[in-house]
């Protein structure tokens, strides 16, 4: 018997065969990137997420703005001259999800950190044509009104224990929380509204890497 | 891509590369004995595959068109294997990458537009506010980095600036204006809250308007003058006419950053503003914010 009859009449040989040959492309193309200094190690200058700023993520991954903003500047100087220097793997370390992305209805905000005030993200936030009065974005005005530790931040310290795990499994030289940290966090979040930890969140994003536009 | 953290990766996908190749390409050969049939006039047997008594598995030659195509990716593969990145940490014949391309295209557009941007440096502000052809390239780089505080006519917000109005917080001189675009600028206005409760608070409120011409009540706002001279003074000046070095606002003029209703002025005194501009001297570059300076100098000073 060939083998080509082997496989045609026996089922399990068949859908193995298959499984191997569609697995391919991704064996070579995917895996060997979990075994890469660039796409495992931080940027240098790049820290682990605050309490504040692990909160603000999970508004900003509730609210969907992922849906309309990319987190990702490709190296093209049409982008790196709006944006800033393009988008290295290594600065994704603590993403967990990353917030690439795939479409820009709003502009990228990969390294929107620094780049308006804080008053002008609150105002933005609240009702985005107060400052921009062409802006297509809907505003957000409840994230002002709810305290950050009702909100996203009320498991603060079980996320940032999950954080603990995930982080370290794709990143042996990552930062992780102490029990200092953990301890702590909710203290951190005290007074703060879900637009606090989400601007904390945006004024961070992208500031590890800076270079001349 | 020669980062990996061992040299086994490299071995793997060259190994999974080259293998998949040869894969497809004995898949071909084997697949293709009817066409050998064919060429040298044999009678081509069917595969033997009968199904249900009588169903049976032709074995008709491959068409040549398909047949070439096939064999046309597979010489591609192979040059493109050569040519560019693709077998684990060899490099290729081309030495191209990504980050290359990416300073190929910086270069060559600084071969474009640096010279520009030099001979616009050396320029004096108000000269280079005169230049119209700098000016065009001046209004560009405000619509990409400035309007989304400012907005797209220079005309503001409420609590950012209108750059039209020749109106300064920090100054109008070129040189200032310059300087608040490279170094960024921090306005801050205490709350009063503490120091101004109550009647104190609307007296102080009519004596702010009062200042700026507005429609106010003369008897409080001459009881809230003396509150004026001892708390507000000591940044917006005796007369209210402000200090551009804290970028404490003048109260005479009737131009507000926040507004000149009752209701704003009392929130804006009580709560008090914080106002920033961010710096932008280490992401535009000196070059650029020079041109950046002249464009907003001339927005509020029109050329003839």
């Amino acid at each position: 018997m060939s083998l080509q009859d082997k496989i045609e009449k026996n089922v399990g040989l068949l859908i193995v065969a298959t499984l191997v040959t569609v697995a391919i492309g991704g064996l070579v193309q995917i895996v060997p990137l979990f075994f890469q200094h660039s796409t495992t190690e931080p940027v240098e200058g790049l820290h682990k997420y605050s309490a504040l700023r692990l909160a603000g993520r999970d508004v900003y991954i509730r609210e969907g703005c992922y849906l309309c903003h990319s987190q990702m500047i490709r190296p093209f100087r049409a982008e790196t001259e709006r944006y800033g220097h393009y988008s290295v793997a290594g600065e994704f370390v603590y993403d967990h999800p990353f917030q690439w992305g795939s479409k820009r209805t709003g502009p990228d905000l990969a390294r929107v950190g620094g780049r308006y005030s804080d008053k002008w993200h609150k105002v933005h936030l609240n009702n985005p044509r107060d400052v921009v009065p062409e802006s297509v974005m809907p505003g957000y005005p409840w994230l002002a009104r709810t305290p950050v530790l009702e909100g996203t931040g009320k498991d603060i310290q079980a996320k940032m224990r999950t954080m603990n795990i995930v982080v370290p499994f794709g990143c042996k030289t990552c930062e992780t929380y102490s029990d200092a940290d953990i301890q702590k966090a909710p203290k951190e979040l005290e007074g703060k509204t879900e637009q606090d930890a989400l601007i904390a969140y945006l004024q961070g994003l992208g500031t590890a890497i800076k270079t001349v536009r | 891509m020669s980062d990996f953290t061992s040299s086994f990766w490299s071995l793997f996908i060259m190994a999974g590369t080259v293998g998949g190749i040869l894969f497809v390409l004995i898949l071909l050969r084997s697949n293709m004995m009817a066409n050998v049939d064919a060429k040298q006039g044999k009678e081509i047997k069917a595969t033997g595959h009968v199904w249900d008594e009588d169903l049976e598995e032709l074995n008709s030659p491959l068409p040549s068109w398909w047949l070439y195509m096939f064999y046309f990716t597979i010489i591609f593969a192979i040059g493109y294997l050569i040519l560019y990145p693709g077998l684990g940490a060899f490099k290729g014949v081309l030495g191209w990458t990504s980050h290359g391309q990416y300073e190929q295209e910086m270069q060559q557009a600084a071969a474009k537009y640096d010279p520009l941007y030099k001979k616009y440096a050396q320029q004096d502000l108000i000269t280079l506010a005169g230049n119209k052809e700098a000016m065009k390239t001046g209004q560009r780089l405000f619509q990409t980095y400035c309007t989304v505080c400012h907005g797209s006519d220079a005309r503001g917000q409420q609590g950012f600036p209108n750059l039209t109005d020749n109106d300064w917080l920090w100054g109008g001189d070129p040189a200032q204006i310059k300087q608040t675009i490279a170094n960024g600028r921090k306005g801050t206005m205490p709350s009063w809250k503490a120091m101004l409760k109550g009647p104190d608070l609307d007296n102080v409120v009519e004596y702010v308007r009062q200042l700026s011409g507005h429609q106010a009540d003369p008897e409080k706002a001459a009881a809230g003058e003396a509150k004026f001279k001892t708390i507000c003074a000591a940044c917006h000046g005796a007369d209210g006419k402000g200090n551009v070095a804290m970028g404490a606002p003048n109260l005479t003029d009737g131009t507000w950053l926040y507004g000149g209703s009752r209701h704003t002025l009392k929130k804006t005194i009580a709560d008090g503003r914080n106002g920033v501009m961010p710096a932008h001297k280490d992401f535009l570059g000196e070059d650029k914010v020079h041109l950046l300076a002249a464009y907003i100098y001339s927005l509020s000073h029109p050329q003839q």
